[in-house]
């Protein structure tokens, strides 16, 4: 009997991947997609690697492809923003071997900047688009996915969202087909996108989705349960799993390609039920293509373009069900927080201090915005600290912005900050850049990147260095500072801050979550010193509380004994004990 | 029979993830159909964190919803507050008797709830343990999660030895051990 496993669809997309003898995968980390790289990478099969950004990653693939193996790529939703360059074009070149991009998006807003839905990017790129609704089909689906590819000369999208990729659900598992390579021809007039040609690769795409449309009604992935003629349901995903839970007797077409779309299959199942509901998540792609046929259905006037779907969310729409009597407790909220012993809080300790404000970037640190640290004031996207710090400066002047500073991560200035920092020293802008270094990528759960010295296979390179690259590109005052070294981050800061020219700081400590980075210690409050002044509880340490009588406690299971506190405190009322 | 519905509800970092491996692998290996749902990245930075496990002849949906839940397992008193309109009426409440300030309260916008388990009490049937206090003294604190769910095992249909056998494939070698002797504390008593 085949081998069963109960896998998260992340590692259900990397077996698949597997299984269709993918040689290449390139990814930046951003979830709910980082897990496929890090299950792709236990395959020795496959060459697996993190790239600097997603535009990276994307034309890794590409290039792979277009050699003659199969190749993927994934990325959250807004990593398909910075490789949409590559991907728009990339859909006029087609393939050589097989071509997928594994696009993740985030329906709730689990762990995101915004809520977009890749599908519209497709549509706009003319790219196909499968979309899985449990763990088995992942794995399916991105093995179709790379047999349409090469039939349809396209690449393919799979679409997965936060739920999808987070779910664990059986699998069966396959052995991996070994894919001979395709013998490299040249062939300018299908890859070299200059306007004589791209013009003739234009008519081919039109062509390939007309195509697709027409024989979507034949593919598998697209499948028609026909029960109770009265109600109908078109769907795909994991909005399939809740009209599956609460209509078990509902006719239901379920897409598994939702762009193009079969048409001649919608039409022949919205003449065969009586009433035709369009559930989808985020935007209606579906629903408005259907209803420009001139079918009659009911979509979002009812359900929500927002937040993630449920199967309470039918039962109170459709079925007029009461779950009031559900409704939560009012409890304090628990958003978030930067763990015991962050360095990132020690940073902001000090910039809260100095009361400068700080254009923030896209990490963990981001959670400096909310209180009690309140530093962050911006955040947009990847890299966005740097250039927009520049715009505030060009627009207001350099006193401006001398309360500013910019604050970004390690990882998140190899992705796109570097360009950022070279376009400030080009336009000979001014200000401070904080880079926060903690020597990996730590919201997504701790991936090497550039700088770190390490591959994702494990293998130990050169570290590129983020010093020697700021001193290399002309910045003067580049200075590399211990982040829980108060008394010289504060000099620094100011020093920095004050100059008319562009300065980096690069605050460095390691992720206190890394493996092999303890403190030895931890905190110990001495009630006998303690004055009540509050001073440690400031950065908002959870491992520190506020007693009754004003003295603190501090959580020895949960304080890392990175000191912040004993330092903060002017009565030495804080000590560290070995753990 | 109908599908059965656990929810694992905690604090970023208390390791809600490696119960539900346990919980998964033991569904799995007694033959049902079983889907789970996770939360990663940001939350797990020390926020509210909920964990889903579904498991029966044919699970459709990954995720348990308001009302549906027949055992809810808390990490912390807070979380088992928020999360106890998910739970059945006569569903099972599995609760670690132990409190962590979200910062909301460190900040003093707002106030820990007082008495949550007594009022807990009042409308669902709730067990508790001091995990944490009984993981120290085991020697190992993180072991906390192991011993909780052992004391919510109580409540479902599965042998001792089913238990046992599936840490065993589940937990990393070196602590197969400590994680045993936790399950059997909650377990047991």
């Amino acid at each position: 009997m085949a081998e069963k496993k109960i896998m998260l669809g992340n590692e259900a997309i990397a077996r698949g991947a597997y299984e269709a003898g993918v040689k290449v995968s390139a990814a930046y980390p951003g979830t709910p997609s980082t897990e496929i790289s890090e299950n792709i990478v236990k395959y020795d099969e496959i060459y697996a690697e993190w790239s600097p950004n997603e535009k990276v990653a994307m034309e890794v693939a590409i290039g792979a492809s277009i050699s003659g193996v199969r190749a993927m790529a994934s990325m959250k939703h807004v990593g398909v923003n910075v490789a949409s360059d590559p991907l728009y074009t990339a859909s006029y070149t087609g393939v050589g071997g097989g071509l997928v991009l594994v696009a993740a998006d985030d329906p709730g807003l689990y762990s995101s900047q915004n809520e977009q839905d890749t599908r519209c990017v497709a549509r706009a790129a003319q790219v196909p688009v499968l979309e899985p609704s449990d763990s088995q089909e992942a794995k399916d689906f991105v093995k179709f996915a790379f047999e349409i590819s090469e039939k349809y000369d396209t690449p393919v999208i799979l679409r997965t969202t936060t739920r999808l990729s987070h779910s664990q659900g059986t699998v069966v598992m396959e052995e991996r087909e070994e894919i001979p390579d395709k013998p490299y021809e040249r062939n300018i007039s299908k890859f070299v996108m200059m306007p004589g040609m791209a013009k003739g690769r234009h008519l081919y795409v039109e062509k390939r989705m007309k195509a697709m449309e027409e024989d979507g009604i034949e593919f598998p992935v697209n499948k028609v349960e026909y029960k109770d003629s009265s109600v109908g349901f078109i769907t795909s995903g994991i909005p399939y799993q809740y009209v599956k839970e609460v209509f078990p007797d509902a006719s239901v077409l379920k897409l598994g390609m939702v762009y193009p779309l079969p048409k001649k299959l919608i039409e022949e199942f919205a003449a065969k039920v009586d009433k035709l509901y369009i559930f989808e998540e985020l935007e209606p792609v579906i629903e408005e293509q259907v209803k420009s046929w001139g079918i009659h259905a009911i979509g979002k006037e009812i359900f929500s373009r927002q937040g993630e779907y449920s199967a309470n969310m039918l039962r109170r729409v459709l079925l007029s069900e009461k779950t009031e009597e559900n409704s939560p407790a009012q409890v304090p909220a628990r958003p978030p927080i930067l763990c015991p012993g962050c360095p990132h809080r020690s940073v902001f300790s000090v910039l809260k201090k100095l009361k400068i404000h700080a254009a923030g970037d896209i990490g963990c640190y981001t959670l400096g915005a909310v209180a009690p640290l309140s530093v962050i004031d911006t955040t947009i996207c990847m890299g966005a600290s740097i250039s927009s710090l520049h715009g505030m400066e060009k627009a207001k002047g350099k006193e401006y912005i001398k309360n500013w500073v910019a604050v970004i991560g390690d990882s998140t200035f190899m992705h796109t900050g570097v360009n950022s920092l070279m376009n400030t020293v080009y336009n000979q802008g001014t200000g401070t850049v904080i880079i926060a270094d903690n020597s990996t990528t730590g919201m997504t759960g701790h991936q090497d990147h550039a700088a770190t010295g390490k591959t994702l296979k494990g293998e130990r390179v050169p570290a590129i260095s983020i010093y020697k690259f700021c001193k290399a590109i002309g910045i003067e005052h580049v200075v590399e500072v211990n982040a829980f070294d108060l008394p010289l981050l504060e000099k620094v800061i100011r020093e920095e801050t004050a100059r008319d020219e562009v300065s980096v700081i690069i605050t460095k400590s390691p992720c206190v979550l890394l493996k092999g980075n303890v403190f030895p210690d931890v905190c110990v409050p001495l009630p006998e010193k303690c004055k009540k002044c509050g001073a440690c509880l400031i950065p908002g340490c959870p491992a520190l509380t506020k007693k009754e009588d004003g003295s603190i406690a501090i959580d020895a299971t949960m304080c890392n004994g990175c000191g912040l506190c004993m330092q903060l405190c002017p009565f030495d009322a804080i000590a560290k004990e070995p753990k | 029979m109908t599908t059965k519905s656990i929810m694992i509800v905690g604090v970023g970092g208390q390791g809600t993830l490696l119960t539900s491996r346990i919980l998964g692998g033991i569904t799995q290996e007694a033959g049902y159909d079983v889907k789970l749902s996770e939360v990663h990245g940001m939350a797990q930075r020390g926020g509210s964190v909920v964990t889903f496990v579904r498991y029966g002849e044919k699970v459709a949906e990954p995720i348990v919803e308001e009302g549906q839940a027949d055992v809810l397992i808390a990490f912390e008193r807070l979380e088992a507050l928020r999360y106890a309109h998910f739970l059945k009426k006569d569903g099972v409440m599995v609760i670690n008797d132990w409190r962590i300030d979200p910062i909301t309260v460190v900040t003093g916008a707002a106030q820990y709830p007082e008495n949550i388990i007594e009022n807990l009490s009042g409308k669902y049937k709730v067990y508790t343990v001091n995990a944490m206090e009984e993981a120290i003294r085991l020697g190992n604190a993180k072991a906390f999660n192991v011993i909780v769910l052992g004391l919510a095992a109580r409540h479902m249909d599965f042998t001792r030895e089913d238990w046992l056998t599936i840490i065993e494939k589940t937990v990393p070698e070196k602590t197969i051990e400590i994680n045993q002797k936790a399950f059997l504390l909650g377990y047991e008593g």
